[in-house]
């Protein structure tokens, strides 16, 4: 009875060994995430982490992976280090059967670490909405991306959205405009832009720089106090953005005369504030909350068979969200890759390959569960970054969410667009890089 | 004039901030010679603790503090028994370099317990602006910080009465001295211990609870370490007064320096101007403006 048994088993197994081998044996997508759930600046890397995680492992779950090849997600903690961040781009470069196809570094520095090693190692840069501005020109940076959009196109975005409110661009004419800004290389980013902006429209553009990490800004908060500026923005990561929210709340400034950058603006950086941080404002490129088809089915594949990266309720949260656009481009210029080359097999170069020809409009956004929930986007060979439309949110501290008040907000491409083509130069030149020709 | 008046008192409440961190500082190394590397993450230890104990349980937070009290005790236990009795009578360097070990360790093991997201910890403390200050005199001055300063000066009351009346107190200040002669007249040296990394983790439960109230509990907390080195440069590494005075003088220095000067400079000044000013008052007088002068017979 028992040899009886054992021959089925071992029969059933005959029949079976092919398709465990076929499984085994089917190509596998090496997708790195750089992630910082560790360390001082968790709180921002954690929600992102996660919805990035919870995107693949949707696909992996749902599809058995992209385009009949299976994801091997392979997560390393840099703790928002860089040294830590180039030594996981460097452990996991080499990893899987296709190498790393893509990384999303989700930190400036790291970012311009790797941005030499990319183009050495063929793997495409995904730095959605950070990093280096001027890597939007793909002729000068053929590995990089940073679409939807640019510091320099959140920058514009603020400014015209104040002009909105004033009434026109004319109306900010001797107006005030305060930047409260990390003292970093990612803080100050925009300066430039506002500087060109501030000669353009003739608003005067004070500075206050705020040293990492951010806990104490009584200082600044007095001289914003002094000033009385007419609008606050903030370029803040981190514990700089709740304390300034508490402080400009203390200090009476209005809530809606202040905007933080879209890395200004989720809800851990206004919920230490409670209530005084109602009516806060900041850019963004994607809507927030839950309500999508797209979350509905993660939390039904994913969070009820107990697979979530994080905690099921706080799928949706700002930075959930931009995780999970930020794998949703991902895959897309993946599939764009594979369908370029006619085969799942691809590797680092045929996603950025992908990526230059990355046409995600509102239609395929829906059947992606995702409708009106940002921008369409369409990259070519000069253009990384696009379409550069902002949106504004406002905290409601009352329903403890945000709300998108302002749309379709386009920045200044006449300023914009000549200080890319001059920062990229000089990059060029600097690093003996001849532009490619695009046309 | 009034904006100057604004800016003084700002930074006398900010130092009083400050000095709240450099005191648990002091108290470690008053009683026993030790740096302790760890104290601003015992700080974002104990206010993790207090968040994490009030997030979880939803338990009244006068019996979550009671409860984190607790935990400070059972680390300044741990911390006796498995690092310092290993390392009694070994040079201060070795003593320093175990506390850098030390802030590491607890800092893993909060993230472990209680996770790396931002916490927010209410517990009805005041805060916001003074209403009165700012609708009579156009001052603005955080109620919070003005709640703070209360709290620092029934603690340096406390500590300073515990010190010089107490038998304890006593024994604190003999083991500071020598170790050995200590031993020899029959304190023990690892209650003593214990003890004070035990006062030391209350400090830094009412540092993290104030700091943790002002910008939610999060792990940049431990940061505040920073602000309180030029305080304890200033203000002496050994005096309780000392670490309040240093604070109230960094405070109003930095203040001055960021809204006065900064502009003229470029901003963002104020983290190493603190640092300036402690290093000038080092070079005229090496052991703090209260710090015990040490004169050695040669």
């Amino acid at each position: 009875m028992k040899l009886k048994h054992l021959t089925a088993g071992l029969a059933a197994l005959a029949i079976a060994s092919p398709i465990a081998v076929t499984t085994a044996q089917a190509y596998e997508l090496t997708i790195p995430s750089l992630v910082y759930r560790t360390g001082p600046y968790a709180p921002g890397g954690i929600p992102f982490a996660n919805g990035y995680a919870d995107y693949f492992k949707l696909l992996q779950e749902r599809d058995g992976g992209i385009n009949g090849a299976s994801i091997n997600f392979i997560e390393c903690e840099t703790a928002y280090n860089t040294q830590q961040g180039v030594e996981c781009y460097e452990n996991t470069k080499g990893q899987g059967e296709s190498k790393a196809l893509v990384y999303q570094p989700l930190s400036t520095g790291i970012t311009y670490q790797i941005i030499p090693k990319a183009a050495v190692d063929e793997i495409p840069i995904f730095t959605m909405g950070y990093g280096r501005t001027s890597a939007a020109n793909g002729k000068v940076f053929p590995w990089i991306f940073n679409f939807p959009g640019t510091y320099w196109d959140a920058a514009s975005g603020m400014v015209n959205y104040a002009a909105a409110i004033e009434g026109s661009a004319a109306d900010l004419k001797d107006k005030t405009i305060a930047l409260v800004y990390h003292n970093s290389a990612y803080g100050k980013e925009p300066i430039r832009t506002l500087e060109e902006l501030s000669k353009k429209h003739g608003f005067k553009l004070e500075l206050l720089p705020v040293d990492h990490p951010g806990q104490e800004q009584k200082a600044t908060w007095l001289q914003i106090r002094r000033m009385n500026p007419d609008w606050v923005f903030m370029w803040g990561w981190g514990v700089m953005n709740q304390v300034a929210v508490k402080e400009a709340s203390s200090v009476r400034y209005p809530m809606d005369r202040f905007i933080g950058n879209w890395w200004a603006g989720s809800e851990h950086d206004v919920l230490p504030a409670g209530e005084g941080a109602n009516g806060y404002l900041s850019a963004t490129f994607h809507a927030p909350g839950a309500e999508f088809p797209l979350h509905q089915e993660i939390l039904e594949k994913v969070y009820d068979a107990g697979k979530g990266a994080g905690d099921r309720e706080r799928v949706g949260e700002v930075l959930y969200n931009r995780g999970l656009i930020a794998a949703v481009w991902t895959v897309e210029a993946i599939r764009k890759g594979m369908e370029i080359k006619g085969s799942n097999e691809i590797v680092g170069k045929d996603v950025r390959e992908g990526l230059e020809a990355l046409d995600v409009t509102e239609e395929r956004l829906a059947e992606l569960g995702l409708p009106n929930f940002t921008y369409p986007v369409k990259m070519s060979c000069a253009v990384h970054s696009d379409p550069g439309t902002v949106l504004i949110q406002q905290w409601d501290a009352a329903g403890g969410d945000w709300k998108v008040i302002a749309s379709g907000i386009e920045p200044d491409r006449d300023i914009i667009a000549p200080l890319i083509e001059a920062d990229s130069a000089a990059y060029a030149a600097e690093n003996n890089i001849t532009p490619r020709d695009c046309n | 004039m009034s904006f100057l008046v604004e800016t003084i008192l700002s930074g006398l409440m900010a130092g009083v901030m400050y000095s709240l961190v450099a005191l648990g500082f002091v108290l470690i190394f008053k009683a026993s010679g030790i740096f302790n590397f760890a104290q601003g993450v015992m700080c974002l230890f104990a206010a993790l603790t207090f968040a994490g104990i009030i997030e979880k349980t939803s338990l009244p937070w006068p019996i979550a503090f009671m409860l984190t009290v607790g935990v400070m005790v059972a680390v300044a236990w741990a911390v006796e028994r498995f690092v310092l009795r290993h390392l009694v009578n070994q040079e201060p360097i070795i003593l320093f370099m175990a506390t850098i070990g030390l802030a590491y360790v607890l800092e893993g093991i909060g993230d472990i317990v209680w996770g790396s997201d931002v916490k927010v910890l209410d517990i009805g403390l005041p805060s916001g602006a003074s209403d009165f200050m700012l609708d009579q005199f156009n001052i603005y001055i955080e109620k919070l910080e003005v709640f703070a300063a209360l709290i620092a000066a029934v603690l340096v009351g406390f500590l300073a009465i515990f010190f010089q009346k107490t038998r304890i107190g006593r024994a604190l200040r003999a083991v500071a001295d020598d170790h050995q002669a200590a031993l020899s007249v029959g304190i023990s040296l690892q209650t003593i211990w214990v003890i004070v990394w035990s006062v030391a983790g209350f400090v830094a439960l009412v540092a993290g609870t104030l700091w943790g109230t002002k910008s939610g509990v999060q792990f940049s907390l431990s940061l505040i370490a920073l602000k309180a080195l030029p305080v304890l440069i200033l203000g002496g590494f050994t005096s309780i007064p000392g670490a309040i005075v240093g604070g109230l003088i960094i405070g109003v220095g930095e203040k001055l320096a960021e809204i006065y000067v900064g502009p003229m400079v470029g901003g963002a000044i104020e983290n190493w101007f603190a640092y300036m000013l402690a290093l000038a008052f080092l070079l005229v007088r090496p052991q703090g403006l209260f710090g015990e002068r040490i004169i050695e017979r040669v």
